[in-house]
């Protein structure tokens, strides 16, 4: 026998890859760059297959995270569709002239406000954000008239956020747009004097639940979420509306598009369409996702504060810039 | 018996490779040279580990002087810094301290029961470190930044420096004791001055090994709330992917992996511990202990057995009978598990694979070119696996497109991690077989590798399963290079665990933490029966 021993351990390596790449890496159909909940686009994502046989596989990651990689991945990027939580991660890929125009009968599914003019994107839900606070350390007249005041000195100590989650940054760029850079520059600095990180939106829930801190800037669906399930993370805690078009009544669009250089466009275009029908956004208003539908005539969880009732300051979605909002949260110390 | 050999053993017993290339007994091979192949596969390998280091060092030469020191030197920066250095300085005395008193009580004292106590010191390495963060998180959930971090790194860690200090422990030969105590030395100093500077190496290894965990780890960190150069970094990379901000802050996390090396290094020194002399070495004596002195030598290992194995199983219980049926959402699970499996089994046998070139060669023909490449091996094997996966993200996404979002870049990360937990007991398991036999089979016609494959290879083949083994086990617990890394689709049990965590969803967690810990169990015990076996009972 005269085996040679380094070709032996060669061809054996090989099998071993190719097969572990057929078992990982075996299916064809679209893949979706995912940065909303896993949860609820699983449950798109399974009525849909279920009903038109399109396999989906999902890369589950942040907002930001996954645009920048969209843009570094250029054309040879193997996303087919990016669904974020929210817009300014949209809009960072849209500048990159990275998506395809989303299909006229889908922009018509969307009321107008969730979508962009030029309808390179589209919005697929909405989320608020919210002043969360624990019932027993504030009261209603302790509550904060402005999301400008958290960075005032009398709340040292006493409110929390997620400064690393896209949420939080989504925040950060209302603000930007509608305060400019300075102001915002000044108010993270506050911020970082003032407030206590954590990471993700439900452990800021969870903290202000258990007392830890006496609040929290999120957006509003953690609560009803957890409400939904059995409550123990929220039942001490009250939400707070700003409204009054107060940069902190900012409402995140989150989208969804097709990747120009997507190879699938044909059943690419057809999931974005599905999620901002009937059946995509009927899964906003029943499921356990909390978030607002934003379809034309389609109908939020009735247990939510009515979109209309929230007073957002008026956006121009294009304008949110997230880059610039990492900048400056670096220079703030926050990341 | 030498002592460098021994070391080679111990270091298999410590499941990691992180001491310098020991000396090994210079018996030249039969061939002039190495075959081509082998030192063509050896000279490749440390090329590609030094792959994120030269990267770092480009990237930081295209951002350009004026940005990276406005990245680097801010006071975000220096806050990580103190809080990275504090952890590490609070963390491994104590790791130390708890290290050689457990493995004095049970080395060397008549501690009931110390057989158990022994192996209840090992097992808290079954559990994942972020299943120990797990656990005090959901146990204490206001426990957070640095005292939370260093009690749950200590209790994740101490075994590190337990198994090689016991292992070393039960080597020493009394008689040197014996003459201390003859000069009139009182107990306490015979300790002090005669069996403490014998532990050194284990202290100094062990140590070095905690430290670079503690460097690398983000999963205990970030469910504790405690900011690290690691965590800080994930950060970056969630808000930027890989911009030079996340680029930079790798930059110096890599340079504090580089700083603990050479520390290790100079404080190992080149004493010599081997014993020298006829005949060999009797039973250490054991400390009598009073019936108080039993009781007081008690508390130590059941609160140390309690939070450290305690506190982690009962909570996991706790959310699994919380979870109830409903948390094994079978297909879910089981296709988690089947990715783990293959990720972990195919990446330690290419690990493995990859290690027997550079093994071969450091063992039959050592030389300043062999050890240079080992160097460069452990190097890459410092770095947290987060700076690894940014790099090969980068590299990949722009010069091997190809291969980028593959399987194959994934356990290329392995290897670079990985390599040297394999290449220790694959050395040790080559060094002890002869190369007389080697000699004959090329004598008797069969060519190198032949030779190497029909004759070393059978004999090392016990030394590369525990090799295999080890790299298993880091890979079943490998998280943030799987994430950056792996297939779109991919769900090992670590990423699955990590992503219920995320959405404070314990309960659906702890079926992933309790499959992680079965894993690693027969892996523990491996550790802990040749830790003793290297001492010969």
């Amino acid at each position: 026998m005269s085996l040679n021993t380094s070709s032996l351990v060669n061809n054996a390596l090989f099998c071993a890859m190719l097969l572990a790449t057929s078992v990982v890496y075996a299916d064809d159909g679209i893949v979706v760059y995912n940065a909303q909940h896993e949860s609820l686009t699983q449950a798109w994502v399974n009525g849909f297959t279920q009903e038109t046989g399109i396999k989906v596989t999902l890369r589950n990651g942040d907002d930001s995270e996954m645009a920048n990689q969209i843009v570094q991945e250029g054309s040879a990027s193997p996303a087919d569709v990016f669904l974020t939580e929210n817009s300014p991660s949209m809009i960072l890929v849209d500048k990159a002239g990275l998506f395809a125009p989303v299909a006229p009968s889908t922009l018509s599914q969307v009321e107008s406000p969730y979508r962009p003019a030029h309808g390179t994107w589209v919005g697929i839900a909405a989320r608020s954000t919210v002043f969360v606070y624990n019932k027993d350390k504030l009261s209603e007249a302790d509550l904060p008239k402005s999301l400008l005041d958290l960075a005032q000195p009398d709340w040292k100590g006493r409110w929390a956020a997620s400064p690393a989650g896209a949420d939080f940054q989504a925040i950060v760029g209302g603000l930007l747009a509608l305060k400019g850079e300075a102001a915002t520059l000044e108010w993270l600095k506050g911020m970082k004097a003032n407030a206590t990180p954590y990471r993700g939106n439900s452990t800021v829930l969870k903290a202000v639940n258990a007392g830890q801190i006496d609040s929290g800037l999120i957006f509003h669906y953690y609560s009803f979420v957890d409400q939904a399930k059995t409550g123990e993370n929220s039942k001490n805690t009250s939400l707070f509306y700003f409204k009054h078009k107060d940069p902190g009544a900012f409402v995140s669009v989150s989208g969804g598009g097709v990747l120009a250089s997507s190879k699938h466009q044909e059943q690419a275009q057809a999931l974005l369409k599905w999620i901002t029908g009937k059946q995509g956004q009927a899964i906003l208003k029943d499921g356990n996702s909390f978030e607002y539908a934003v379809g034309q005539g389609a109908q939020s969880n009735s247990k939510l504060v009515p979109l209309e009732a929230l007073d957002a300051p008026s956006l121009d979605t294009s304008r949110l810039d997230s880059k610039k909002v990492v900048e400056l949260m670096t220079k703030a110390g926050l990341l | 018996m030498t002592a460098e050999p021994a070391q080679t053993l111990l270091q298999t017993a410590t499941g990691d490779a992180l001491y310098a290339p020991p000396v090994v007994l210079r018996v030249r091979h039969h061939g002039k040279r190495p075959p081509l192949w082998i030192s063509a596969t050896s000279i490749g390998l440390s090329l590609l580990a030094l792959l994120p280091l030269g990267f770092i060092g480009v990237i930081a030469f295209e951002t350009g002087w004026a940005t990276v020191s406005e990245l680097v030197f801010r006071p975000r920066v220096g806050e990580l810094l103190l809080n990275t250095l504090a952890l590490v300085l609070l963390t491994i005395p104590l790791c130390i301290v708890l290290g050689v008193a457990m493995a004095w009580l049970t080395e060397r004292t008549q501690l009931p029961g110390r057989r158990t106590w022994s192996l209840l010191a090992t097992a808290p390495l079954a559990v994942p470190a972020f299943v120990h963060s797990y656990a005090w998180v959901s146990l204490a959930p206001s426990l957070h930044g640095l005292p939370a971090a260093v009690l749950v790194s200590v209790l994740a860690y101490f075994p590190f420096l337990y198994l090689p200090i016991a292992a070393s422990l039960r080597r020493l030969d009394p008689a040197i004791e014996d003459v201390g105590e003859s000069l009139g030395l009182k107990p306490w100093a015979v300790f002090r001055r005669v069996v403490l500077p014998q532990l050194r190496l284990p202290i100094c290894g062990g140590a070095l090994l905690v430290g670079l965990h503690l460097l690398a780890e983000y999963g205990l960190y970030a469910m504790i709330r405690f900011d690290t150069f690691t965590t800080a970094i994930f950060d970056q990379f969630q808000s930027s992917f890989n911009g030079p901000a996340a680029n930079m802050l790798a930059g110096v996390l890599a340079l504090c992996c580089l700083g603990l090396l050479t520390l290790e290094s100079s404080l190992r020194g080149n004493a010599r511990y081997a014993r020298v002399g006829a005949g060999s070495s009797r039973q250490p004596r054991m400390q009598r202990l009073s019936v108080r002195g039993k009781s007081l030598a008690l508390v130590l290992p059941i609160c140390l057995s309690v939070l450290a194995l305690g506190v982690p199983l009962i909570t996991l219980g706790n959310w699994l009978i919380a979870g109830g049926a409903d948390a094994w959402n079978g297909a879910k699970i089981l296709d988690a598990l089947q990715q783990t499996l293959l990720l972990a089994g195919v990446g330690a046998l290419l690990t493995t694979c990859a290690a027997i070139p550079v093994a071969w060669l450091s063992v039959r023909a050592p030389g300043p070119l062999q050890r240079l490449l080992e160097s460069c091996n452990y190097i890459a094997s410092s770095l947290p696996g987060i700076v690894v996966a940014l790099a090969l993200v980068t590299v990949t996404i722009e010069f091997a497109r190809p291969i980028y979002q593959t399987v194959v870049t994934v356990l290329l990360a392995y290897l670079l991690m990985f390599l040297p937990r394999a290449l220790v007991s694959l050395r040790a398991g080559i060094a002890q077989a002869p190369v007389e036999l080697e000699n004959i089979a090329r004598s008797l016609g069969r060519s190198p590798a032949q030779a190497l494959w029909r004759v070393t290879l059978k004999l090392a083949a016990p030394s590369a399963a525990a090799g295999a083994a080890m790299v298993f086990l880091g890979i079943t617990n490998e998280l943030t290079a799987t994430l950056l890394l792996a297939p779109s689709g991919t769900r090992t049990l670590a990423t699955g665990f990590w992503a219920m965590t995320s959405e404070i969803d314990y309960a659906a967690a702890a079926p992933y933490a309790l499959l992680m810990v079965l894993l690693s169990l027969p892996l523990t015990a491996l550790l802990y029966y040749q830790s003793k076996r290297t001492a010969g009972r």
